[in-house]
């Protein structure tokens, strides 16, 4: 003990021990607070990556996957086919926006099927993506994309995965909350996600509340052809409308549609349009619209829109301009439309696949709100009340409320189910999804998306029989995901493993466009349809040839119509004489060959428009003008053959006022 | 007071030189959407890091927008300092106990008072919240910590000393230090040199 305080007593009289201990303590201090530092780094993204998710996503050479799935190229304006698990890309169908590389908007053709009554539009902004179904599953036969900047509902044909239909929406702006589809495709949906002067179309913007109104409008679908019509419209308060579901079972005559922008504003909506509490779920009686309907509670509005439709049979598009439009208000039609209050600027109004219960995903709200089918009905019964907007009556939240879920996470968007009682809601803000038990309205699990997803989608998962096996997030930031590829990314999903109790990532793979929402439908319901040629002698295309006997070149005026034939590996004809320096040139071009996957291409030097890629049976037209008097080559674009590269030919062009002679040829006579 | 004293004040005092160019406080924020990371840094005199795009961030929920040139604590800062480190420099030069626990003192208080108003200034910018903001989580305050993690809806918060600040905190402690150790177990030499002192009379 002496000796102890000893040692004590003789440090603490040395003159370098206390800033030594001193600098000792600070060295262990700050030791500490970087180890807490840098320990931070990690812990929220852990990701929990299943071992066997390689194994989950691997289709092996040959083999199919086991999904189609259809995701929405948002500003791309085209539909993209992916296979799941595999994420691979199979084909990018030209919808709103041309497409040189398959002559889409370029060839005589398809350029009708772009036309809206603001002429030929080269782009649209496409968000969303829904198959058609029978008793409230999918079915395979179409898939319908909506245009979101000029407003427009396309239907794209399963058989041939081409867009088949275009029919533009009147009275609407910003056609977000489509195309939803009712149980029996009965009807497609038109919400304007923008309100716009309707009945007077000149006034000045802050007449917004008193001149601005929304519509909605019901295509009604031909349960064979598939051909759309506006069957109405409902005229509304100027919201925004931005997403929808249709009811399904007991719902079924019922729409519901999440609104934002209550506050009408029409200027800086970021704030303006975020200042109340709640907002609305619209729910509407399609039913009741239609018995109005037929009462003619409708008026007729005059309003110009152009319909599109492609025929296989032609190999051709028509347009035909329509020049009015059924329009119910909801003051004539009472009983027809309710307001659920709905926390705060909803986004996803989405039904479960029993159509009992309806969740409003408030992008602004702490919570998820789950709406009671059943209580509404009741709720209407016995007017449960909270007043109305412009004659809409406003159901009281709680009469509707089956619950909320509490602390999901933040910025609660978009919910599709699984076949097992099990929501899935994607959190924008908090970057994530979490499940949660429906009727518990308890979160379960959750899984972090990479990053900021937006909508998510299992395949089946808006509808009666989810095929709850994979769940596609759809993210709209990647940042560090891939090999960066300067400033602009690539777009991507993520493919979760559901089948199990907790959420497994599996997959990250990129998109075009930006991937908006999505549809998936298992592969075996489409393979068996999809068609593999057209059949030459079904071919009604009026510039047609049926053998290459019927090959020629005629002139119209200063039109030059060439009807040519092709079979691998030639152009029938293939020397083309008498064109001259102001004649517009026809290429009508078949592809002859009745062959699986022999697809030709044409194009001609210098042409200002697209090429064409031709497929088997099938004709399309191409227009040039020369300019210059010479000879043209043309060739084939699409490697046909061994002898691809010799599939070419020549067109001479000679000056405006010679005397040229139409002469055409294929192989020295 | 012994040398090695006079010399840690006098070094150490130096050393806060350091703090005008090197930042004196981190604030990082973690989300899984920033795998880059996301932060800012406290100077003496003023603040970088990616302070628009926090900016950004916080007008949705309805903070106020961080502006350098609004907050005067960045102009007096460095005077503050300099104060001290200047007074330090006295101290060490002088050598006197008494002049060493004024220091010491005021370098306390100095402290304090920075901590204290870094922290109302965190809990204005936490609290004084725009009533028109478009997310309003009801009872939710932004406060980030003064120093340690706490989880702020969906980002991780960390406030930390950066090098600056860990110099002038260290010089801190330092200074309590060696006036403890003066104070307590330096008597002796106090005594000697009263007696030299005494027998210099």
């Amino acid at each position: 003990m002496k000796l102890f305080r000893k040692i004590l007593n003789k440090a603490f009289d040395s003159h370098v021990l206390p800033p030594i201990t001193a600098a000792l303590i600070l060295a262990m201090l700050f030791t500490a607070l970087l180890a807490a530092g840098c320990g931070k780094k990690d812990g929220t993204t852990t990701l929990n990556m299943s071992e066997d998710a390689a194994n989950k996503v691997y289709v092996a050479p040959g083999k199919y996957d086991e999904f189609y799935s259809f995701i929405s190229g948002g500003f791309s304006g085209q539909l993209a086919v992916y296979g799941l698990p595999s994420g691979r890309l199979f084909r990018v169908i030209p919808v709103f926006s041309v497409d040189p590389e398959k002559g889409w908007g370029y060839t005589e053709e398809t350029k009708p099927m772009l036309m809206t009554s603001q002429g030929f539009i080269p782009w649209d902004d496409a968000h969303h993506t829904e198959l058609s179904m029978t008793d409230g599953v999918p079915d395979g036969r179409w898939i319908f994309l909506n245009g979101n900047n000029t407003p427009r509902l396309a239907r794209i044909d399963l058989k041939t995965f081409r867009t088949a239909e275009i029919l533009e929406i009147p009275n609407s702006a910003g056609n977000h909350s489509s195309p939803f589809i009712t149980e029996n495709s009965e009807y497609v949906v038109c919400g304007t996600r923008f309100s716009i002067p309707i009945k007077e179309l000149d006034v000045p913007i802050d007449s917004y509340k008193e001149k601005f109104n929304g519509t909605i409008s019901f295509v009604k679908i031909n349960p064979q052809s598939g051909n759309m019509n506006v069957d109405f419209q409902i005229l509304t308060p100027p919201f925004d409308y931005d997403l929808s579901h249709a009811g399904k079972g007991p719902s079924h005559d019922w729409f519901f549609f999440s609104c934002y922008n209550t506050e009408e504003a029409y200027t800086l909506l970021e704030v303006n349009a975020s200042q109340k509490d709640k907002d609305f779920i619209m729910a509407v009686n399609w039913k009741k619209a239609e018995e109005y309907l037929k009462q003619g509670k409708a008026t007729d509005k005059e309003s110009e829109y152009y319909h599109n439709v492609y025929d296989d049979g032609t190999h051709s598009a028509k347009s035909e301009i329509l020049k009015t439009v059924k329009m119910l208000d909801p003051k004539d039609c009472p009983g027809m439309i309710y307001y659920i209050p709905c926390p705060k600027s909803p986004h996803g109004a989405d039904v479960d696949p029993s159509g009992e219960y309806i969740i409003g995903g408030g992008k602004l709200a702490t919570v998820i709100p789950v709406f009671s089918f059943s209580k509404m009905l009741k709720a209407i019964e016995d007017k449960q009340f909270d007043g109305d907007v412009a004659g809409i009556p406003v159901i009281k939240y709680e009469a509707a409320l089956h619950g909320e879920v509490q602390k999901p996470g933040l910025g609660p968007l978009h919910t599709e189910f699984d076949d097992k009682g099990f929501a899935y809601t994607s959190m924008f803000v908090s970057s994530e999804v979490v499940k949660w038990d429906i009727k518990k309205l308890e979160v379960v699990d959750r899984a972090p998306s990479f990053y900021s997803v937006g909508h998510i989608m299992i395949p089946g998962g808006d509808s009666k029989k989810p095929w709850g096996k994979y769940l596609v997030v759809m993210n709209k930031i990647t940042k560090d995901r891939f090999l960066p590829t300067g400033p602009e990314l690539t777009q991507s999903a993520q493919l979760y493993d559901i089948s199990g109790e907790k959420m497994k990532l599996l997959l990250d793979f990129p998109t075009i466009g930006e991937p908006h929402y999505a549809q998936g439908i298992p592969a075996e319901m489409l393979v068996k349809n999809s068609v593999k040629i057209f059949k030459l002698d079904e071919n009604k295309h009026p510039y047609a040839i049926k053998s290459v006997n019927d090959a020629r070149v005629e002139r119209k005026g200063n039109e030059v119509h060439v009807y040519i034939g092709m079979v691998r590996s030639h152009f029938t004809p293939d020397n083309i004489e008498g064109v001259k320096v102001g004649d517009k040139v026809f290429f009508h071009v078949t592809n002859m060959e009745q062959d699986w996957d022999i697809p030709h291409g044409f194009a001609v030097k210098g042409n200002n428009t697209s090429e064409m890629l031709i497929m088997p049976g099938e004709t399309q037209t191409i227009t040039w003008e020369p300019q210059t008097a010479t000879v043209y080559p043309f060739y084939c674009t699409d490697f046909c053959s061994a002898l691809h590269q010799e599939m070419q030919g020549y067109i001479r062009v000679q000056p405006k006022d010679s005397n040229a002679q139409i002469k055409f040829q294929t192989g020295t006579k | 007071m012994k040398k090695i004293t006079r010399i840690t004040i006098l070094v150490c005092s130096l050393a806060m030189i350091a703090a005008y160019f090197t930042p004196i406080w981190s604030i990082d924020l973690e989300a899984p959407q920033y795998p880059e990371g996301l932060g800012m840094k406290i100077w003496i005199n003023k603040i970088t890091g990616d302070l628009n795009t926090i900016n950004g961030l916080n007008h949705y929920i309805g903070m106020k927008k961080i502006e350098p040139d609004s907050i005067k604590e960045l102009t007096i800062m460095p005077f503050i300092l300099a104060s001290l480190i200047l007074f330090g420099i006295i101290t060490g030069f002088l050598g006197r106990k008494k002049i060493l626990g004024v220091f010491v003192v005021v370098f306390l208080i100095a402290g304090i008072a920075g901590g204290v108003d870094f922290y109302m200034w965190e809990y204005d910018y936490g609290h004084d919240l725009d009533p028109t903001a478009a997310i309003i989580v009801p009872g939710m305050s932004y406060q980030p910590p003064l120093f340690g993690s706490e989880q702020l809806l969906n980002f991780v918060a960390h406030s930390y000393p950066d090098t600056g600040g860990w110099i002038v905190i260290g010089t801190g402690i330092l200074m309590v230090l060696v006036f403890i150790y003066e104070l307590k177990f330096n008597k002796k030499e106090q005594n000697k040199n009263v007696q030299y002192e005494h027998a210099k009379a």
